[in-house]
């Protein structure tokens, strides 16, 4: 390929990133069809909620002397959640306290 | 043949001879190089930037300038390269009368390695937070701005071929094994420079975006939290792998080696049945490669091809094209915010410059300087890999139009 000129060189930057957007956008779509058939399979799928059936109970977790109540969420990650918060506030993990831990399901 | 002679024939066979006899001839460039080798080995070791990959590239480069020594031919490269030439495209030249390296460096010529190491890069990323959040991709998009401007500043400067600008434009991609890939296409010659530039600013991310995120972005923006997203089903991640591969490759089919690697590996972790395949492109096969990778690539850092005016400003316009890469997700982050009425904090834009994960960690730091309770680092991951599919596109697109 003879080389090109620079005039010729910004036409192809703009094309190029064009091109990028115009890729990435069609992806963007491709993606989000493809969440949203997933998203309504989901729902025909999730059971009608019964009123009789009582969200599960909260479990105390060991060794807190009932303060903290875990939701669906063993000991080992709680232990390891409260770790992490900690290490992120930088704040001895003592000088916390925690109320609950519960999984956000979607 | 007398102790004496024995001496004498050893002292002329020794490199140290070669540079003293050769030094106003070119030995003196095989003295400078074995120093930027040992420099970058300090960068890799005292200051850990990059370490893995720049320790190979800085011990090739003191192996490659070991004068006698004959590890690496660049006249055979370039007679490689040479059409017309009896050793054009012949392999079995290069084993023939190549050193070690030429070997190594085959790997790196025919894309083996670059191919491989995003095969890993697959294996290793989580598409979770794209998937839940596709818009991500956007930022992905606007942070190839880097690409594209130092493409046109390298042409615009005169120093450099169509081919040349190119293969230094995709430096803005942040991106190491894609601008390896590209640069053995278009301008196998100055992969070195580039190949050290993309590295070495890779490694300096912390230090090149938080400036610039200060100045796009207003503290208020900085502070905004960002939603949960949703839950992806394990179903959606084993699609997804297969879906880009298809969509990008049938779209723009150049970029298919590094596209497909890239999803090949992200399939293997996402199948929940290849999980020895997995571990192994994740672990062994990752860290054979970038041995073999980074070697050659420091190979290729000759002092008669390094030591130029070329280098120098192939340094400057790789940090500008990282730069603007910066602020071209960061602007494209400010007019999401704008446009969501300030549901998206515009910092994950910046981590749309792949590097993965050390730009979508800077974004998350930074937001946490603005507000303690920030945790944006999900949430740019979705940018972060929707950038290394960006800049594998970008390729792609360069590749098809310079490739011939």
């Amino acid at each position: 390929m003879p080389d090109i000129t620079i005039g010729q060189a910004g036409i192809y930057a703009i094309l190029g990133y064009a091109i990028v957007f115009i890729g990435l956008i069609a992806l963007m779509l491709v993606i989000t069809l493809l969440g949203k058939l997933f998203t309504r399979k989901k729902e025909e799928k999730a059971p009608v909620p019964d009123a009789e059936v009582a969200a599960p109970a909260p479990v105390a977790a060991p060794g807190t002397a009932g303060q903290l109540k875990l939701y669906n969420v063993d000991p080992k990650t709680a232990a390891m959640l409260m770790a992490i918060v900690a290490d992120k506030m930088g704040k001895p993990i003592n000088e916390l306290r925690f109320l609950s831990i519960k999984e956000v399901a979607e | 043949m007398n102790i004496g002679e024995i001496l004498l024939k050893l002292w002329n066979n020794s490199g140290f001879a070669y540079i003293i006899a050769q030094f106003g001839e070119g030995g003196w460039q095989n003295f400078v190089m074995i120093l930027i080798g040992c420099v970058l080995l300090y960068l890799a070791i005292v200051k850990k930037f990059e370490p893995l990959l720049l320790c190979g590239i800085a011990f090739g480069c003191i192996l490659t300038n070991l004068p006698g020594a004959g590890l690496y031919n660049q006249e055979l490269w370039t007679n490689f390269m040479t059409e017309g030439h009896p050793a054009y495209h012949s392999y079995g030249t290069i084993l023939k009368e190549g050193g070690l390296l030429d070997f190594f460096y085959i790997g790196v010529k025919t894309s083996i390695y670059p191919c491989l190491i995003f095969m890993g890069v697959g294996a290793m990323t989580d598409f979770g937070p794209l998937l839940s959040n596709p818009k991500s991709l956007l930022l992905g998009a606007a942070a190839q701005l880097g690409v594209f401007v130092a493409f046109f500043a390298a042409r615009a400067s005169g120093m450099f071929t169509a081919l040349e600008a190119a293969a230094i434009g995709i430096i803005g991609g942040a991106d190491g094994p894609t601008a390896i890939f590209l640069t053995t296409k278009l301008a196998p010659h100055l992969l070195g420079a580039i190949a050290v530039a993309a590295y070495s600013y890779m490694a300096l991310i912390p230090m090149i975006q938080p400036p610039f995120m200060k100045l796009l972005t207003t503290p208020e923006q900085r502070k905004i939290k960002m939603e949960q997203t949703r839950t992806v089903s394990k179903t959606e991640k084993i699609i997804f792998p297969i879906l880009v591969a298809l969509f990008v490759s049938l779209l723009i089919p150049d970029t298919a080696p590094l596209i497909g690697c890239l999803m090949l590996g992200n399939l293997l972790k996402e199948t929940g049945v290849t999980e020895r395949l997995s571990d192994t492109v994740q672990n062994a096969l990752m860290n054979i490669v970038t041995i073999l990778l980074s070697t050659s690539v420091g190979a290729t850092m000759v002092g008669s091809n390094f030591l130029t005016g070329q280098t120098l400003l192939i340094i400057v316009l790789g940090v500008v094209a990282f730069i603007l890469s910066t602020c071209g997700g960061l602007l494209g982050g400010v007019v999401m915010c704008k446009l969501t009425k300030g549901k998206v904090n515009p910092l994950i834009g910046s981590a749309g410059v792949s590097a993965v994960p050390m730009a979508a960690r800077v974004a998350n730091k930074e937001g946490q300087k603005a507000n303690p309770s920030n945790f944006l680092l999900m949430h740019a991951m979705g940018p972060n890999v929707a950038g290394v599919i960006g800049s594998a596109i970008a390729a792609g697109f360069l590749l098809l139009v310079f490739g011939g």
